[in-house]
């Protein structure tokens, strides 16, 4: 499952990144907000579900290679990491529902695809 | 891979803006070499680990990073407080980060133990009021 696929189904926004990374395919998900935790279990291609949104994700999320980072619950994402992401091309998206929707739905579908 | 590559880098104290571009630098010099992504992978971890520490506690510090055929060895030093009891510091929860600092996700007590994790050899040498010198090497 691409990333856009993924968006289009769970009806994910689009916060900050280059559009053209969206067909780059999801390797997993992983939902953590504690860094060091992410750093060490996030693999390249892998959805990161986080509700932080400070310089510090954009960073872990680039040096991970993850796919995108998902923010849950609408939360606003800082204008210096938006800016940050899109200097470093990492995808940020933006959802309504909580870190534990996002992490079912997302698990469940990649599980249907394979 | 005949010659040694260095690279030298500033960590700046208490700066969010930079903090991880050191890592990030020597990660994306790592892939253009070719190297394995799993040896990138535990390289950048305890990397990204130690010049946090460096920007979080260290008051800032200095990255020196070695690269030759089989192994990378990167030296991050700073002339911050010290650790001051490594024994307890290397166990994992355990940390000293202020609430701030766990605020921004950090702060977890996994720095340490994810860098002897993911490092082949891990040496830490700490003074009370001098500083710390961390040296992790990746054999590739």
């Amino acid at each position: 499952m691409t990333i856009k696929e993924m968006m289009e189904t769970l009806g994910l926004r689009l916060a900050a990144g280059p559009e053209g990374m969206l067909d780059r395919e999801i390797t997993g998900v992983y939902c953590c907000d504690l860094i060091s935790h992410a750093m060490a279990k996030l693999d390249s291609g892998n959805v990161w579900i986080t509700v932080h949104t400070n310089l510090n994700v954009v960073a872990v999320a680039s040096l991970t290679d993850a796919a995108c980072v998902v923010v849950p619950e609408n939360i606003e994402i800082e204008e210096q990491s938006i800016n940050r992401a899109n200097e470093k091309q990492v995808l940020m998206l933006s959802s309504d529902k909580t870190a534990a929707e996002l992490s079912f739905e997302m698990i469940s579908r990649i599980r249907k695809a394979e | 891979m005949g010659q040694v590559i260095i690279r030298d880098f500033e960590i700046p104290a208490n700066d969010f803006t930079v903090a991880g571009e050191a890592s990030s630098t020597v990660r994306k010099l790592l892939v253009q070499l070719g190297v394995a992504p799993d040896k990138i992978k535990r390289t950048a971890i305890a990397m990204y680990e130690a010049e946090i520490n460096a920007v979080i506690h260290g008051h800032g510090g200095k990255a020196h990073v070695e690269i030759s055929g089989d192994k990378i060895t990167i030296v991050i030093s700073d002339e911050g407080p010290g650790i001051e009891d490594l024994d307890l510091a290397m166990q994992e929860g355990y940390s000293t980060a202020p609430d701030s600092i766990r605020e921004m996700g950090f702060g977890a007590g996994m720095g340490l133990p994810n860098m002897k994790k993911h490092a082949d050899e891990l040496d830490i040498r700490t003074e009370k009021g001098k500083g710390t010198v961390v040296t992790i090497t990746v054999y590739f």
